[in-house]
């Protein structure tokens, strides 16, 4: 574990200076269907911000959007350079990273051997046409971050579900992506695993900009430092998780109509869960 | 997957393969069945290619009878035009009786032995990288990509044996020199035997390092993830097309060598079918592997030459079932079959550590 001088708070922990991800007016038109409309979101390095929202409201799009998978309008600029419009492995250059819904690690490969492939994209040719002679230090930090050591020389193939996410997300690690996008990275996973993950994210999220599409509204509480709400592909409510919660716009959208209060919202929650798993 | 082979072992293969190579097969083999192998070890090399394009690297590429047509057939060139010159002749001698007076534009460079080597080397490898960036950028892949390959395959037979420039259909035949050397003494070619062997050592020895580098793991995660790796950071396109380049180079280099062995070239030698009966002695072998196209290739060549002259029509059924046999229940083919049998045994035994690997058991459960 890495000494963390920074916690993740929310609004990030150092300002403007650094790395921000700025996403204005992005607009994804799916043949006249507006899968995200106008979507506006400032993340700042060291923000652990949650993306939540009803299926279908878009969260997704809003990540394979901003990495390029999908074409949108509007504007996505990383501390002032403008990805929109880049093609996707340009963007991961620029240091934006994002993991799926389903892990998608190479399961032919070791994990060191998936760690390194994730480490040289600026390698050159005649680095590339060489063997891999020993582990860069990078990797041996990102294996000891995940816990993941001791299976280094494993394929990643016969990791279980919950290793097999840690690994992309050491991956992203190790890639050298300071905004970190997360689709669901706890989907799947038994209950230690997903305190496991929160505790990593919490680690790797003082120095980053780490964004994450869940469902899971205890994981969301226990450790969002901020919160956006998608509904209809539109971003309806913004903040601290007690101020979202707390929010009729978000209620009426887990609800459907009346609003009961935090507690309905724990059971709209629950009830998303179950749909999910 | 894990190819971790000491490096003393390594020197091993080479040295009992250069033995058996150099040493064993011209001394047991007559000077008619040398000269079939070395037609084997063109094809071996053709192999070694196809392994690394769509073992390694996802790409079936059913059209490599376009490199190695290319490759035969600027060889093939520069062996007629030496001959005529020999014999103080102005054009070839099927020229001759086609009633063309002189050489062709295209033809004059290849009277020159270095431009010949260069454009043997060049031509392919500038066609396959151009080719393949226009195919791997638009994101053309699988199915898609093998048909491509294998209707360039069929246009280049059609195209050749409308060229009376080029022989038609007969092609082009009758070397009697290589490079200065006279091709009906048997010393001559044994010597080409030789070089079709080190050629074979030398392509074997740079596909694994291909392989083995950073730049084969890569190729893997390409071939298993093409979209992950695109949100690394890399283009995958530049990556598949050095494998798709390096196996067109393979095998116009064994096509060069093919012609003046087997002493003609055909458009029946570049077209589908034999784009074809490159991928099965690939696929029996083991695709995934170094060294298993290589025998592959070798073994099907030699089954073929064996049982065809016994069983001439019998044999081709033969190869289509075993490469039925070998697709449909043994896709990592006869290499893949060693380690099942490995792991089996390893197994039976008590094993050490206690890991459990789904791998394994779903192997040992389907077979």
């Amino acid at each position: 574990m890495t000494d963390v001088a920074k916690e993740p708070v929310a609004g990030g922990n150092v300002g403007m200076g650094t790395e921000y991800l700025e996403v204005r007016g992005l607009t994804v038109d799916f043949d006249g269907f507006k899968a995200v409309s106008d979507v506006d979101l400032t993340l700042f390095q060291g923000d652990l911000r949650f993306l939540i929202g009803p299926n279908g409201a878009g969260k997704t799009t809003v990540i394979d959007a901003i990495t390029g998978l999908v074409s949108a309008s509007g504007s996505v600029s990383k501390s002032g350079v403008e990805l929109l419009g880049k093609r996707v492995h340009q963007i991961a250059r620029h240091g934006v990273g994002r993991t799926f819904q389903t892990a998608s690690v190479f399961e032919q490969l070791t994990v060191l051997q998936n760690l390194d492939i994730a480490a040289g994209a600026g390698r050159s040719w005649w680095t590339l046409l060489r063997r891999r002679s020993g582990v860069l230090p990078a990797i041996e930090e990102a294996l000891d971050l995940i816990g993941l050591t001791d299976l280094a020389e494993k394929p990643a193939g016969v990791l279980a579900h919950g290793q097999k996410q840690w690994l992309e997300i050491g991956m992203l690690l190790v890639q050298n992506a300071d905004v970190l996008l997360l689709d669901e990275p706890v989907a799947g996973m038994s209950h230690e695993e997903r305190e496991e993950t929160g505790n990593l994210l919490r680690r790797i999220g003082g120095e980053r900009t780490v964004v994450v599409v869940e469902h899971d509204m205890d994981f969301m509480r226990a450790f969002a430092t901020s919160v956006t709400v998608l509904a209809r592909g539109q971003v309806i409510a913004e903040g601290s998780v007690a101020e979202v919660q707390a929010n009729p716009k978000v209620q009426e959208v887990y609800l459907g109509t009346a609003a009961a209060g935090a507690e309905g919202l724990d059971a709209a929650a629950s009830e998303l869960i179950e749909e999910n798993s | 997957m894990k190819p971790f082979v000491g490096r003393w072992q390594t020197w091993a293969g080479f040295a009992v393969a250069a033995v058996v190579l150099f040493g064993v097969a011209p001394a047991v083999l007559s000077s008619f069945r040398l000269g079939l192998l070395g037609q084997y070890l063109c094809y071996a090399i053709v192999a070694a290619g196809i392994g690394l394009a769509w073992g390694r690297g996802g790409m079936l590429t059913l059209g490599q009878g376009v490199f190695f047509g290319l490759g035969a057939y600027m060889m093939g060139m520069h062996l007629k035009i030496a001959d005529a010159e020999i014999r103080k002749q102005a054009v070839p001698d099927f020229m001759q009786i086609a009633g063309i007076p002189e050489l062709p534009g295209y033809w004059t460079p290849f009277a020159s032995p270095a431009f010949t080597l260069f454009a043997i080397v060049v031509i392919p490898t500038a066609i396959a990288a151009i080719l393949g960036l226009g195919v791997f950028k638009r994101r053309v892949k699988g199915a898609y990509f093998a048909i491509l390959s294998q209707a360039l395959a069929a246009a280049m037979a059609i195209l050749l044996v409308g060229q009376a420039t080029l022989g038609g259909s007969n092609g082009l035949n009758g070397f009697r020199t290589f490079f200065g050397f006279a091709l009906s003494d048997p010393v001559n070619r044994q010597m080409l035997y030789f070089i079709a062997a080190a050629t074979l050592l030398v392509v074997v020895a740079v596909t694994r390092q291909l392989m083995q580098s950073r730049y084969g793991e890569l190729l893997v995660a390409v071939r298993d993830g093409e979209e992950r790796v695109r949100f690394l950071g890399y283009d995958p396109a530049n990556i598949k097309v050095v494998a798709y380049t390096a196996a067109a180079l393979f095998a116009s280099i064994a096509g060069a060598l093919f012609a003046p062995i087997i002493g003609f070239i055909t458009p029946a030698q570049v077209g589908i079918l034999p784009s074809i009966a490159f991928l099965i002695g690939v696929a029996i072998g083991g695709r995934t592997t170094l060294l298993g196209p290589v025998l592959g290739a070798v073994g099907v060549a030699w089954a073929q030459t064996l049982f065809s002259e016994r069983f001439p029509s019998e044999w081709i059924y033969a190869q289509g079932l075993l490469f039925i046999v070998v697709v449909g229940f043994f896709p990592a083919g006869l290499a893949g079959l060693g380690v099942l049998l490995r792991r089996r045994r390893r197994r039976r035994d008590p094993a050490p550590e206690p890991d459990p690997e789904p791998e394994e058991q779903k192997v040992g459960a389907s077979a």
